[in-house]
């Protein structure tokens, strides 16, 4: 009966087609409900192309290779009214991107920063961060965005009496000029400090694999700053020690060199980074507080200092709580970063909103939102699944 | 033996109050070398920053100016725009001698949310509760019916709109919100997949691309002759969006229904409905209430996009105060009071629902 389907449906009861039947029942509704999401989809569609044909619009995606005709203020590559939608719409992506990618790494050091300070044994730094979170997170984004946006803008001093709290970085209500630096010197910088990374990753398994097989402990810790220091360093005094340092300079009515964040750069990233590191606070608090006391108690009755503690045996329990909150806090600072169109910081929904107000091919534009987002929502929780998988408790 | 038992050792007194603050101090803020570190860089912050914010806030502020140049003068805020304003932010451009209809609206709204607080009525009474509250704010906004002037709703907005987004908001997408949750928990491939489809659909695209949608495509969606105002468009939206969100939170209660609840309701010949009616949603629902009420909270904040299709909710409205050249150069005293609006709305709520929850959890354990 069991291994072959055949003998089963000749064992089972005559099935009949009544309504008593489970199964009769389940086809019946499921054809009833593809059969109405189907039926409305087929409505909205017939009418939308009703719609478009009676007002003229044309469908399709042939507007992308159109010249654009609009200036977008930045971008990590360059765009002249002249170039394509597509183009613009590629500068849109890029930004959103880089906003959403420094926001999920500053609000994730702020935000772990200030969730470990809410369980300090020190009075003065738990209210403060206790204060600091529940303001944040319920105050909405959006008038958050607006206030540091006002900031910035009206009552910053202009380029002339900027404020200048540390040498070469000014604050004006042209945004934030930091130095940056240039040449030859920054190439071999760069590579000396990814092959510090390859080699502290290799350092890291041989100690590891050295470790469970004699027992003898390697200092990693101490070793891998020095890599991360003396590598790139090396590389770049091999390299000829060449390194300019672009220093903002006042030229006229406005800076010259340097970074800069324009204000509403610098106003979302504020923005983004102090909201959700709100947030990611209570998901560290939370993960640190769900690892039960005798975990901690046992480490101590073992003689492992505090900190060991903290990174060896607390943390890597916590993390498993605390993975999936973390992944729906990225997933929403790459969300939340669409709210830049009300502050003016061209990232993807801005420059398609400008593009469907000139050309009218709103569908093609809001699907293409939608797309974009869906893409980088489900390509960054398919990361940390992985990563959530990694460090899952192995279970006998 | 004896001997041990006689020499009794005598209690110590009690420490006294300046040594407790001490013992306190030195627990609290200096027991190591790093916390006497930590404390000291947190009060130098609170000293470079409080200071100056009190001064602003309340020392050298004013709240009586009667005209902008008079605030000028002061080098703190300027509450006095907010005197000047309030009307505007709090109501729009609702006409203003009809402007206690939104209030009472408003406090009709409040009423419900409060009550919805109160376990007494968490069973079908709270259903008539907000049928009431819902039906008699549009009422009073609306107007047209029992003598009441009809404005339309395009003049609706600040804190009553933004109220009425999110309690109609939540109460419509809850029922959806089931709906989605059991379907995704469905045994038919057919509606879990489309369940499935439109929870992630929604959960992975920003709120700002829906309302996007509603203001630009639902038209396009409408047979001709029929159209839906913008406000409606985008509370459609707005219910749409929390549903899928809903549906996630129902789903976790739902999880944590023990099987043989599932089971016990079978082995009674209980149908589908009866079961989810009678045995599993009350527990469920009563598990998920805690992180619903977070959901509120979220829904409360986010209708504030709105203002990007320039909707007239609270933001908006005080977007528009800014905007009077007289009153110019006062944006951050209006931000900050609408975000201290919006901050005791959502901060009370969820202090709520840690109350909540502590309580829920107690009886748990039971």
């Amino acid at each position: 009966m069991m291994n072959s389907n055949s003998t089963a449906a000749a064992q089972a009861p005559k099935k009949r087609l009544s309504w008593n039947n489970p199964e009769v029942r389940a086809i019946v509704y499921q054809v009833l409900a593809v059969a109405l999401v189907g039926g409305v989809g087929w409505y909205l569609v017939h009418n939308t192309l009703h719609n478009l044909s009676v007002r003229n619009i044309t469908t399709g995606f042939g507007f992308l290779t159109r010249e654009a005709g609009f200036a977008i203020g930045e971008g990590l590559i360059s765009f002249t009214p002249a170039d394509t939608y597509q183009r613009a719409i590629t500068v849109g992506v890029l930004n959103t991107l880089r906003v959403a990618f420094l926001g999920i790494l500053f609000a994730t050091i702020l935000g772990t920063i200030i969730g470990i300070a809410r369980l300090s044994k020190n009075w003065l730094v738990r209210t403060v961060s206790s204060v600091y979170v529940e303001v944040m997170r319920n105050i909405p984004l959006l008038l958050q965005l607006f206030f540091w946006y006002v900031i910035l803008i009206e009552t910053m001093p202009g380029p002339r009496r900027a404020y200048h709290p540390m040498p070469g970085v000014f604050v004006s209500n042209r945004g934030i000029q930091m130095p940056s630096v240039h040449g030859e010197g920054l190439t071999w910088l760069l590579v000396g400090l990814a092959l510090a990374v390859v080699l502290c990753l290799a350092l890291r398994g041989w100690a590891r694999r050295r470790q469970e097989q004699t027992g003898q402990v390697f200092a990693l810790g101490r070793s891998t700053i020095a890599l991360l220091i003396m590598t790139p360093a090396l590389a770049w005094w091999v390299s000829g020690t060449t390194f300019s340092l672009d220093v903002p300079e006042l030229k006229g009515f406005n800076f010259v060199g340097g970074l800069t964040l324009t204000p509403e750069f610098a106003a979302l990233l504020f923005g983004l980074v102090i909201y959700t590191s709100a947030f990611i606070a209570e998901v560290v608090r939370s993960g640190i507080q769900s690892v039960d006391r005798g975990q901690w108690e046992a480490a101590g009755a073992l003689g492992i200092k505090n900190s060991l503690v903290l990174r060896l045996v607390v943390m890597p329990q916590a993390l498993r709580v605390i993975i999936p909150p973390m992944t729906s806090q990225y997933l929403n600072i790459t969300k939340n970063s669409s709210l830049a169109v009300a502050i003016g910081y061209p990232d993807l929904v801005s420059v398609i909103n400008t593009t469907l107000n000139q050309t009218g091919q709103a569908i093609e534009g809001i699907l293409m939102i939608m797309a974009a987002y869906l893409t980088v929502s489900l390509s960054i929780s398919l990361f940390m699944n992985w990563y959530n998988k990694r460090i899952a408790l192995v279970e006998r | 033996m004896m001997n041990a038992a006689t020499n009794v050792v005598n209690p110590s007194a009690a420490p006294r109050a300046w040594s407790r603050a001490a013992f306190w101090l030195r627990t609290q803020l200096f027991s190591s070398p790093l916390n006497t570190l930590l404390t000291l860089l947190t009060l130098w912050l609170l000293l470079a920053t409080v200071p100056a914010m009190v001064d602003w806030f309340f020392l050298n502020s004013t709240l009586t100016a009667t005209s902008a140049q008079e605030c000028r003068k002061v080098t703190g805020a300027c509450w006095a725009v907010i005197v000047e304003k309030h009307r505007l932010i709090l109501f729009g451009v609702y006409p203003f001698e009809e402007q206690w209809r939104p209030l009472l609206a408003t406090l009709l709204l409040l009423g419900v949310i409060v009550l919805s607080g109160v376990r007494r009525f968490w069973n079908l009474s709270l259903l008539v509760f907000w049928v009431i509250a819902l039906s008699g704010a549009s009422v009073l906004m609306w107007g047209g019916v029992f003598g009441l002037s009809y404005v339309e709703n395009s003049r609706w907005g600040g804190l009553p709109l933004t109220l009425m987004l999110s309690t109609f908001g939540i109460a419509f997408a809850f029922p959806l919100g089931i709906v989605l949750a059991l379907g995704r928990r469905s045994d038919m491939p057919a509606i879990k997949t489309i369940c499935i489809v439109y929870i992630e659909l929604i959960r992975g695209v920003p709120l700002i691309s829906l309302l996007f949608m509603s203001a630009v495509m639902l038209p396009l969606f409408l047979p001709e002759g029929i159209t839906i105002d913008k406000l409606l468009r985008a509370q459609a939206a707005i219910i749409l969006f929390a549903a899928a969100y809903m549906a996630e939170t129902i789903r976790g209660g739902l999880q944590a229904i023990p099987k043989g609840q599932f089971e016990g309701a079978d082995s009674l010949g209980l149908t589908y409905w009866q079961q989810m009616r009678l045995i599993v949603l009350p527990q469920a629902l009563k598990i998920v209430i805690p992180p619903l009420v977070g959901l509120f909270i979220a829904l409360f904040k986010d209708t504030s996009l709105v203002v990007i299709i320039g909707i007239f909710d609270l933001t908006q409205a005080a977007k528009a105060a800014l905007v009077d050249q007289t009153w110019r150069g006062f944006s951050i005293e209006i931000y900050v009071f609408i975000s201290a609006i919006y901050f005791v709305f959502c901060y009370s709520m969820s202090k709520y629902s840690q109350s909540l929850e502590k309580r829920l959890a107690t009886e748990h354990q039971r």
